[in-house]
């Protein structure tokens, strides 16, 4: 199973950059006040 | 409060792409529908196909699935993606010169695979038949479609980014990537090539591919279009926005492993089979996070879905989603596999999601938008939505139901040994069996298709008496940018 080489680490490398966003998405404040936001797409746009 | 641009003109958002792209969506969903019902006669009555090699049942399977879920769910995300991303940012396109490059790209990916397939230029990879000059052409439309998306979140003009464009964007990444890796191949002539996996090496990245699109093309990418209309249509914000940012993390991180579940049984190492199977236990509860978010949705105002016929589109795309999201995790089960796989189920399993799920919130979501993009309050026949409502939904009954009593049947018969340990059955005697289920599934297919005629009709109407137009641009209110 040689294909696991390229398969798992590939995996492995797109969790940490998906970890890597989500950190981002806290730190930048995307999760404050959320409710707010869902209320906000109903509004014209 | 509209904005305007530097010349002082009021700014529109880039309609004309989503326009175009929401069209063709619809026009090839009648296509992939025909040829999918052309497919299930031939599996009823063999003789079907002519004797003519283009219209064999092995060359018209791969178009088929190609058009349904490429050319009609894709063209369907390209006109969602497009629009909600403008609309929750705020903003025109990021690059329209690359926006329109993807409509017309991705057009040309199209035919190519209508010319290529009933040729029979295949690489014979499900969902990755097309050759590899297609192959390169579609990275290239991908790239570009990710420089539009991310560079219109880029310049958005608030702070905070819609789930649904979080939905979006996951399922852009994870295509690219998936795509790629997949289809690394070396060459041999203009239209054959061999992949650069061999055996079951290469049967591990199919799947973890094939899977893995069905998870991030057919389910994150139909869950971005689910939150935006659903609120919408609904009146309503999503019923828990925690909920949905949860259950988007949660996908996102298990999906990459379910794959090896469509190799149970097989060459594949045993350990590797159960690590698949349990990531698919595990994905039972992002899946149901979102269903039950979107139904809840409706919270409140459940009368809603007695007169909208487009809710109800929306909201029955959900149950089905709920339906086969159950259905899947529990045919990865090893002993569940061993009755189901190689059957008929998993061609039910896979319609209950594709004409349930993936049908269903495309076309409540077309509903919604093509009067829109017409300058029009809505449909130009309300009682059309409702009637391509129930023949839908009564076709995808037919035809779910008819083919879990033709797989259960055909596992239990497959699997029947007499006390000597021969089989019971010989494989054409399950055939035989399966006949009068391919009726009914056919029937179920027609119904199906003709809702499909309908919108199109509806469509059509809808156009000739709206004008296209361009939504203008809302400025937001500076207290929440």
């Amino acid at each position: 199973m040689d294909i696991l080489y390229l398969l798992v680490p590939l995996s492995v490398v797109l969790v940490f950059i998906v970890l890597g966003i989500f950190w981002w998405a806290l730190q930048s404040g995307q999760f404050d006040n959320v409710e707010r936001e869902g209320e906000r797409v109903l509004r014209s746009d | 409060m509209s904005a305007t641009t530097r010349t002082g003109q009021p700014a529109v958002y880039n309609d004309s792409v989503v326009r175009w792209f929401a069209i063709a969506s619809v026009i090839y969903g009648v296509v992939g529908m025909l040829v999918g019902v052309i497919i299930a006669a031939q599996l009823t009555w063999p003789e079907l196909n002519l004797g003519i090699e283009w219209l064999t049942y092995g060359r018209l399977r791969p178009l088929h699935t190609n058009a349904v879920i490429f050319a009609f769910g894709g063209s369907a995300l390209f006109a969602t993606s497009y629009y909600v991303v403008q609309r929750t940012c705020h903003t025109r396109l990021f690059a329209n010169g690359l926006a329109w490059f993807t409509l017309i790209g991705w057009n040309v990916v199209i035919v190519s695979a209508v010319i290529a397939l009933p040729m029979g230029i295949t690489q014979s990879k499900e969902y990755a038949e097309l050759p590899w000059l297609v192959d390169l052409l579609i990275a290239v439309v991908w790239v570009a479609y990710a420089i539009v998306f991310f560079g219109t979140i880029g310049i958005r003009k608030v702070r905070h980014i819609y789930v649904a464009n979080w939905f979006f964007g996951a399922y852009i990444i994870a295509i690219a990537l998936l795509h790629i890796f997949n289809n690394i191949q070396i060459p041999t002539s203009l239209w054959h090539s061999y992949s650069a996996y061999a055996g079951v090496q290469d049967a591990m990245v199919q799947w973890w591919y094939g899977h893995n699109a069905v998870g991030f093309f057919l389910t994150a990418a139909f869950l971005g279009m689910m939150y935006y209309f659903i609120p919408k249509q609904a009146e309503r914000p999503v019923y828990s926005y925690r909920l949905s940012i949860v259950h988007f993390w949660a996908l996102i991180f298990t999906y990459m492993w379910a794959g090896p579940h469509h190799l149970h049984y097989t060459a594949l190492p045993d350990w590797a089979q159960s690590v698949g199977m349990v990531f698919s236990l595990i994905l039972l509860a992002p899946s149901w996070g979102g269903m039950i978010n979107g139904i809840m949705t409706l919270s409140g105002a459940w009368h809603k879905l007695r007169d909208d016929p487009i809710l109800r589109f929306l909201i029955v795309s959900l149950s089905f989603y709920g339906m086969s999201t159950f259905e899947g995790p529990m045919m990865s089960i090893k002993t569940v596999n061993a009755l189901s796989h190689y059957t008929d189920w998993t061609v039910g399993h896979v319609h209950s999601g594709a004409l349930g799920w993936v049908g269903l919130v495309s076309m409540g979501s077309l509903y919604y938008l093509i009067p829109r993009l017409f300058g029009q309050k809505k449909m130009y026949s309300v009682p059309a939505i409702e009637l391509h409502f129930w023949i839908a939904t009564i076709g995808i009954v037919l035809y779910i139901a008819a083919m879990w009593i033709a797989g259960v049947m055909q596992g239990l018969m497959w699997r029947s040994v007499n006390p000597d340990g021969s089989l019971t059955y010989t494989f054409v005697e399950s055939v035989k069996a399966t006949f009068p289920f391919y009726v009914i599934r056919l029937v179920g297919g027609l119904l199906y298709l003709t809702g499909m005629l309908v919108m199109l009709w509806n469509t059509v109407m809808t156009a000739r008496q709206g004008r296209a137009v361009d939504g203008p641009v809302i400025a937001v209110n500076p207290a929440h940018a």
